[in-house]
């Protein structure tokens, strides 16, 4: 008998502006899986832990990106984001042995996780050309003007993808921004950002432009306040304050207040964050946080 | 050209009954407030027109328990219908009452009568209007499923549009089954106490509007108290930035509509005589106490001088002065606070080098008075070029390309409004898609309407009023976070 084959593990490092660069920190962290039954966590890799740094280089690819993928038209942002889900499915395998690790899960809900995660991104793929008419339309002003409004960008989402849920939850959170024409900084889970890498590989081999997701992976509560407070950031998911350690979502918040961050807060209620459940339809919340609407007037006359 | 001399033509005061002291609006009952009382002057005049109550947070929290008894109890019970039928009510009582509105919107904020009769009032009513029809058809609004009202609403409102700030923000609130508590500015509150009267003659449920007057402190109460669900808040960047690390980390939700520094863009193909109307109504109107005034203007290179030109030749035309005279054009600077302000922020125009020309007007020897003002070389460092005036000051930059216009129009902070002028309509949707603002006028400016929305991008607030979107504030729906 042979023995088995030592196989080629994966270094899991940062997404950023379309590279895998290591955290310029030189820092990492274990990620450990989570067990079921009585079953000991088993490591499965180190990741990079992202600095300050990072996350303001990210910001930088980032704002690199937001011209080319605001101004790209929806039904190419549409394309684009229907091969990320082409890309998925392709890349099932590693996903579902992600989660599976990940979350603690039988290997058939993981298989069911993924699908989800799968179908929703394949759900904002469709919204990118139909946002515009559904939100936006011509204002019956009274007088004669030519008088409509319709849904723009913000600009910089940072994203704190939830904790739990590692790529349903993350898809979930980073699908509505860019479908919308944002650019997205996402700050991983803590504790399981390893489909978050292998979902920026799928991001990275499917024409999404370089710079329009950054996945930065370390320690929610280290990075959060600098994305929080970073002056050319113009929103911020909190999603994943809820049961990040050291994270105080109200905190975040104020620092948001500095430049105006549109703020998506935390489900729950007072000042508990919940992480929401994942297989509900979405609706259309996280998609309008992130838009403005921009009205244009133009007088009528012969 | 000849100069044609005008007889006084002033609108009669008579029309208007001002008490010599009002007390606060809460729970459909006029009660004393525990503050000190303030007075609210004439700013043309300096004439004081009243004793105005100022609201202490014990005043405010009787606010806001008055509120939440309507809510619960009557007003979210209410048929959509029946509340639709209260805001038509009091849409045409605001039109019943339009001249008296007008006349005592003149009397506090100093705003021409031929403003706040013709722009003020009419689109006051027209907002009541407009937005009692959305109120038994919600479901039909795309606002998500099943919306909801979010129930008491604080709402701080600014000096340069008393009543249709307050319009602005009760409509769609009353509409959409939320009660609200209202602070008008401290130095204009006599069209909100009326607006109270109004409510009464239109028999609304006690308590379902209050009118608590005050300056910051009465706003800080109403935005930090436990029992408002949501702040409306238009004014200053700084105190919406306030109010936004106030409400971080509870469940309060907020719009803001804040600042601005509008570039008004004119190219050399423009239609030169529309343009110079549409600069002018730009930041001359209502004093430039506008947040979405043009106060920045962007001309191409090669039409710098003519526009110049053209441009004074059209201010020298304007009549300056007592803001009931039918034939004024620019009345008082509402405050002398704010008149300080003006006098600083082109003191440092100067200072920092760009050229002052105004007008040289004569000017009333009482009340608050500022020239309209031009300023030309300047630079986008200037301060101003980068700060709100929120004044009749123009400062005047060059561009020689639409790449530039753009850049420079976009280079600051703030991000309500834009202005575009040209006879090329390519041109003019290329520069509205690239423009960072939440209203473009293209060929006009300074519009509005009821069922257009309006409001900032970056740091001139969030959220919209008016139009369907406008709706999306005063709800909240099944749709899952």
């Amino acid at each position: 008998m042979s023995p088995a084959r030592v196989d080629v593990r994966k270094t899991y490092k940062l997404y950023i502006d379309g590279a895998f660069p290591r955290s310029e920190s030189g820092r990492s962290y274990a990620v450990w899986s989570t067990p079921v039954g009585r079953a000991n966590p088993r490591f499965l890799a180190n990741a990079a832990m992202g600095s300050r740094k990072d996350a303001r280089d990210a910001v930088v690819a980032a704002r690199g990106a937001v011209k080319g993928w605001a101004g790209a038209t929806a039904y190419n942002r549409g394309q684009v984001l229907y091969r990320v889900a082409e890309v998925m499915e392709s890349r099932r395998a590693q996903l579902v042995e992600d989660v599976r690790l990940s979350e603690g899960l039988a290997p058939s809900r993981a298989e069911a996780v993924v699908s989800a995660a799968i179908d929703r991104w394949v759900w904002y793929a469709g919204w990118t050309d139909k946002l515009a008419q559904v939100l936006g339309g011509l204002n019956p002003v009274a007088g004669p003007y030519f008088d409509i409004s319709a849904p723009e960008p913000t600009g910089i989402v940072a994203v704190l993808a939830p904790q739990r849920s590692s790529l349903l939850g993350l898809v979930s959170v980073v699908a509505p921004v860019i479908a919308t024409g944002n650019t997205a900084v996402v700050l991983a889970s803590q504790e399981r950002p390893l489909p978050a890498i292998t979902l920026a590989e799928a991001l990275a081999t499917s024409d999404v432009p370089a710079g329009v997701v950054n996945v930065v992976t370390g320690l929610t509560g280290e990075v959060a306040p600098w994305l929080a407070g970073h002056r050319d950031v113009n929103a911020i998911d909190l999603t994943g304050a809820a049961d990040a350690e050291g994270v105080d979502w109200g905190e975040l918040e104020r620092a948001a207040a500095e430049n105006l961050k549109r703020v998506l807060r935390p489900a729950g209620t007072g000042s508990d964050a919940v992480e929401p459940d994942w297989t509900a339809e979405p609706g259309l919340s996280r998609m309008t946080t992130f838009l403005e609407t921009k009205t244009v007037w133009h007088p009528k006359g012969r | 050209m000849p100069i044609f001399e005008y007889a006084p033509a002033p609108e009669s005061r008579a029309i208007v009954d001002i008490q010599p002291s009002y007390g606060l609006f809460v729970g459909g009952e006029w009660i004393e407030g525990r503050g000190a009382a303030f007075k609210t002057t004439n700013p043309a005049t300096e004439e004081v027109l009243a004793d105005v109550a100022e609201a202490s947070v014990a005043d405010v929290d009787a606010a806001v328990r008055a509120a939440r008894t309507a809510y619960t109890r009557v007003w979210s019970r209410m048929s959509g219908a029946d509340r639709g039928k209260y805001l038509f009510r009091i849409a045409r009582i605001i039109q019943e009452r339009a001249r008296e509105l007008a006349v005592l919107e003149s009397l506090d904020n100093g705003k021409p009568i031929k403003e706040s009769r013709d722009v003020d009032v009419p689109l006051a009513a027209a907002h009541f209007f407009y937005h009692a029809g959305w109120a038994d058809k919600l479901e039909y609004a795309s606002l998500g499923p099943k919306p909801r009202p979010i129930g008491v609403v604080g709402q701080v409102i600014p000096w340069n549009f008393p009543l249709l700030m307050l319009a602005w923000k009760i409509a769609p609130a009353l509409a959409c089954g939320n009660t609200v508590v209202l602070k008008p500015a401290e130095t204009t509150p006599l069209t909100a106490l009326l607006f109270a009267e109004i409510c009464q003659q239109a028999e609304l449920p006690a308590g379902v509007v209050n009118i608590v007057t005050g300056a910051g402190a009465t706003g800080q109460a109403i935005v930090e108290h436990p029992g408002v669900d949501k702040i409306a808040f238009t004014g200053s960047t700084e105190v919406g930035k306030s109010i936004a690390r106030s409400i971080a980390g509870t469940r309060k939700r907020a719009t803001l509509e804040l600042g601005g520094k509008a570039a008004n863009i004119v190219f050399d193909d423009a239609p030169l005589d529309q343009a110079v109307e549409g600069i002018v109504n730009g930041i001359f109107f209502n004093q430039g106490h506008v947040c979405c005034a043009g106060s920045r203007l962007l001309v191409q290179e090669s039409i710098a001088e003519e526009v110049d030109r053209r441009l004074k030749r059209r201010l020298e035309t304007l009549r300056v002065g007592d803001p009931l005279d039918k034939n004024t054009d620019v009345g008082a600077i509402n405050s002398r606070a704010q008149l300080d302000r003006i006098a600083e922020l082109t003191a440092a125009g100067e200072a920092e080098g760009a050229v002052r020309w105004d007008t040289g007007c004569e000017l009333p020897s009482h009340g608050f008075w500022f020239r309209p003002t031009v300023f030309t070389g300047v630079s986008q460092t200037h301060r101003i070029a980068q700060e709100e005036i929120f004044g009749p000051v123009l400062s005047v930059l060059t561009f020689r390309t639409p790449q530039e216009a753009v850049a420079k129009a976009n280079n600051t902070p703030y991000g309500l409004s834009a202005g575009i002028w040209t006879e090329k309509g390519s041109r003019i949707l290329w520069m509205a898609d690239q423009l960072r603002a939440g209203v473009v006028w293209a060929n006009t400016f300074n519009r509005f309407d009821p069922t257009s929305p309006f409001g900032g991008y970056k740091e001139s607030g969030y959220g919209r009023e008016g139009g369907r979107h406008g709706l999306e504030a005063y709800v909240t729906t099944g749709d899952p976070r």
